[in-house]
Formats: C-alpha cells, sequence, structure tokens
C-alpha cells in the first residue's frame, strides 16, 4: 500500500552531499512500508524539537531469553501509531561477517514481512540490527530465524554477540583463527549470552593482528588481538623493489617507528626485534616486504569500554602472548575466573575496567590469580601498573624466615 | 557434603523473593544467586542457583527485564507501552 508523502524539510538536509543518506533509505521503505513512513514523521518532528521521541527498555523478549531485543516505544503514539512499538532485534552475525546472497535475501524477506524492513549491517556490536517491529511479531520472527540457521544475539548484562576481523579468511597478517575463536565463544558462552547474569555487558572482540580491524582495544571488555614473539619476516628483494619505485623509506618507514627500532643504510633495513613494539607501522607500509613472525598467537588485553555510565577506557595488557588453539583452554580457564570475581563483587552497571580501576589491578589480578609480569602496561614504552613493593616484600620475608630456619 | 535441594525448591524459594519484594527491589541474577546460597548454605550452589534461575523464566513465572541493567522480575503490564 502507498503511503502518503510527508514533508520532512530537516530531514532532506541529510540527503544532501556525497555520503550515502539513512534518510534516503527510509524513504524508499515509507512507500510501502507504515512503519518507515511513521518513523520519517517522528524523526522529523524531533529534529524540528531537538527532542528524542523514544521509550527504551522495558519487559519485551521471546521466551526463555534475556537478550536480543531491544524494547523500543513511541512517545507519542496517537500522532505515529505505527511506530508504537519499534523494537530492536540483535541477530548474531556469522564470525567475520560472511554471508551467501542467498541467505541476505532470505533475512531481509523475514524482516519485511514482519518488521519495517529497516536494518542496519552491522552495529558496533557486530550483530545484525532489524531496527522496528511489534511486540506480537517478535516470536514469529525468532521462529523463522531459526529455521533458517540464526540466533538472536546479545544485549543487557549478558555476553554480547562476539565479533572478529575476517582473519585467515582474508588476511595473511592474522596470527590466530579469529573466526574460529570467534565461533568457539559464541557456542561456549551461549547460556551467558541469552540469560544475562553479569552486573552489565561483556565484550570479547577478536583481531587476527596489531591493526585491530575490529577496535577490540577500545571497545571491548577483552580484547584478544594476534601478535608475533619471533622477528619481523624480510624479504630483502621486495625493500630494494620498494626503494627502486620512489619510496622514502627512511622517512616513510624509519623515521615513523614509534619504538625507532629500524635502521636503513640506502640498501639494507635492519630490525631490532627486541625492542619492537608491533604497531605494525612497517609492515603496513610496505606490505610486499615485511610480515609478521612465525611464532604467532595472541595478546589479551582487559578492561575497554565507550562511555556509558563513566569515561572511556582503553584495554590494557593482561596476558602478553598466548598461543591459541582448540580447545582453548587456557584462555576458558582465565574468562570464566574473571567472570566469577567481577560476578560476585562488581555493582550494577559496572563494566569490568571500572571493576579493576575500583578495586586495583593488582588486587584484581590476585583474585583471578594471575601472576603480574612487566609486560602488563597500558601502552607500550609504559612502566608497569603494578606495584612491585609487596612483593619483594613478601621475598624478602621469606628469605628472612628461610634463614632464621637455617 | 549436605545432600542439594531440588532445582524447583530453589526457583520457588527465588519466584517467593521477587514476589514478596516486588516494586521496591529489583533481583539481577546474581543477587538472586547470592540470595539462595544465604539461604540454603551447602544444600545450594551456583550451578543450582543457574538452573533454577532458567527454570523460573522457561516456565514463565518470570522474565528477563532491561532497565539499564538486566534484571529478573514477574511479567507485569509493560509501562513505556501506555
Amino acid at each position: 500500500m502507498a503511503e502518503k508523502e510527508r514533508k520532512t524539510p530537516k530531514l532532506d538536509e541529510l540527503e544532501k552531499g556525497a555520503w550515502p543518506s539513512f534518510v534516503k533509505e527510509i524513504k524508499s521503505a515509507a512507500g510501502k512500508n507504515p512503519m518507515a513512513n511513521d518513523l520519517l514523521g517522528q524523526l522529523e518532528r524531533s529534529y524540528e524539537e531537538k527532542i528524542g521521541h523514544w521509550k527504551h527498555g522495558g519487559i519485551v523478549g521471546v521466551l526463555g531469553y534475556g537478550g536480543g531485543v531491544i524494547g523500543r516505544y513511541s512517545d507519542l503514539p496517537e500522532e505515529f501509531p505505527n511506530v508504537s512499538h519499534f523494537h530492536t532485534m540483535r541477530i548474531n552475525q556469522p564470525a567475520g561477517w560472511f554471508y551467501t546472497s542467498d541467505v541476505l535475501r532470505k533475512l531481509c524477506d523475514i524482516w519485511e514481512k514482519h518488521g519495517s524492513g529497516l536494518t542496519n549491517m552491522h552495529g558496533s556490536t557486530g550483530d545484525m540490527i532489524f531496527l522496528g517491529t511489534r511486540t506480537d511479531e517478535l516470536e514469529p520472527i525468532f521462529s523463522e530465524l531459526t529455521k533458517l540457521g540464526f540466533d538472536l544475539g546479545g544485549s543487557g548484562s549478558d555476553v554480547r554477540t562476539p565479533s572478529c576481523c575476517c582473519g585467515k579468511a582474508r588476511c595473511e597478517w592474522a596470527c590466530y583463527d579469529t573466526m574460529a575463536l570467534t565461533y568457539f565463544l559464541t557456542m561456549h558462552y551461549q547460556d551467558e549470552l541469552h540469560r544475562p547474569a553479569f552486573p552489565y555487558k561483556w565484550k570479547f572482540k577478536m583481531s587476527g593482528c596489531p591493526n585491530d580491524c575490529v577496535a577490540s582495544v577500545a571497545r571491548a571488555d577483552m580484547s584478544i588481538i594476534g601478535t608475533w614473539r619471533d622477528d619481523i619476516q624480510i624479504d630483502k628483494s621486495a625493500v630494494t623493489e620498494y626503494a627502486g619505485k620512489g619510496m622514502n623509506i627512511q622517512r616513510d618507514v624509519v623515521g615513523n617507528c614509534p619504538a625507532k627500532c629500524m635502521e636503513w643504510d640506502g640498501t639494507e633495513l635492519k630490525i631490532d626485534n627486541k625492542a619492537c613494539v608491533k604497531c605494525m607501522h612497517c609492515i603496513n607500509a610496505m606490505p610486499k616486504a615485511l610480515s609478521p613472525g612465525n611464532d604467532r598467537g595472541a595478546c589479551i588485553l582487559i578492561g575497554s569500554k565507550a562511555p556509558i555510565v563513566e569515561g572511556a577506557l582503553l584495554s590494557s595488557v593482561l596476558v602478553p602472548f598466548i598461543k591459541l588453539e582448540p580447545p582453548y583452554t587456557e584462555l576458558i580457564d582465565l574468562i570464566d575466573r574473571i567472570h566469577e570475581v567481577w560476578s560476585e563483587n562488581g555493582k550494577n552497571r559496572e563494566r569490568v575496567g571500572e571493576f579493576i580501576q575500583r578495586v586495583g589491578m593488582g588486587n584484581f589480578l590476585e583474585a583471578i590469580e594471575v601472576e603480574p609480569v612487566p609486560e602488563m602496561v597500558a601502552h607500550p614504552r609504559e612502566n608497569p601498573y603494578v606495584f612491585y613493593e609487596e612483593f619483594f616484600e613478601d621475598e624478602s620475608e621469606e628469605q628472612e624466615e628461610s634463614e632464621e630456619e637455617k | 557434603m549436605a545432600e542439594l535441594v531440588k532445582v524447583e525448591e530453589v526457583a520457588d524459594s527465588m519466584f517467593t523473593m521477587i514476589k514478596d519484594t516486588m516494586g521496591q527491589k529489583k533481583w539481577k541474577a546474581t543477587d538472586l544467586t547470592k540470595a539462595v546460597l544465604e539461604l540454603y548454605g551447602d544444600r545450594c550452589d551456583k550451578t543450582l542457583a543457574k538452573s533454577a534461575i532458567r527454570e523460573l523464566i522457561e516456565s514463565g513465572k518470570c522474565v528477563y527485564t532491561y532497565f539499564g541493567g538486566s534484571f529478573i522480575e514477574i511479567p507485569h503490564k509493560e509501562g513505556a507501552e501506555n
């Protein structure tokens, strides 16, 4: 059914410019979907009044699940009845965001039948975001999604849908199989993903190398970032080729090395690998000549978050290097110890990074039974944040005791 | 070690706690777990408490809600829907 065309002068401004516009897409959907049409009307009203007209949260969901549906209602239901309910659904995306065009069509068919037809591919959580449906459509949508092999993602105080870069599927720099780990964590933590049992949200994000294409260092409670322990691999002939084609290696590669661990004498590139901080700059600049070493694994960092209740945090190093291969026993043991301590002692809406700030990293490490090491730093080349005095004191006390016994 | 209580009994105790404090307190899963561990002592553990919460939710007696964080409540008419 064709909907009446709305006058939207404010929104029209957002269609101008070089970039794709969400307004254009909503207008396109509004021609055949009354929800999209009322959405245009309510949005225009919000831009006029500079007030949001959504009410958020509540009790909506599918039976047995505590996540995956974010309740949303209009506070102008008489004026815009088709968006009186406008719930968001998060759909667990495949690791690395790989789809067939056939399955994308089927997903869109489900959403056009039961919802507004508007999607966000993908949300900052990594999920497919289906924008706008009514409460009584939630179970039918869930049923059709599960028949298609899809499940809801996380929301609320649960494990959020784990997400990763494309890893070894398309990137030669991946230091571990991010997609395999993401799938494993998704399946292993199904209960925690669908049944919120934590003080607040918990996000895993997996990046295959320190380029960190999924920005895990800024967003994930646990960032698992690929790295290597041995030397950067150098293809000398490719370095010569770069120089021959006019690359200013001294200025653009050596000069930009944050660790100052490279030398270029005009013919040979030397790297002091012990001083390398794995920033990836040189590898990004000369991808044909340089690549990560062969002894690959990951660095586990903890505690980042975007500003919601309190300010933003970047994650900091918890485990400097770990080999990540199935069955991931060491990793799961570590995660479970962290969950145990945080669940037991965290306050409502306290992310693990905020919890660590409150109790202190030393106490946190002790509680999760991880020994402090000098690599536990917030930034490369920084002093470690663990104070060692108490350990020195413990050691000297032990020495004194053993000497007394002698 | 003492014999563990039945999952249904723990679920019933949780339900009573939620019902008796409705409108005054919102229960998170961790709060309910701590409360039943205190109530039953060594006759209950975290695994049992987790199963009891699942029983509560899957029976439809309680639902998960979201008000800033996730809580477990008795189903009621959605306030925001009004």
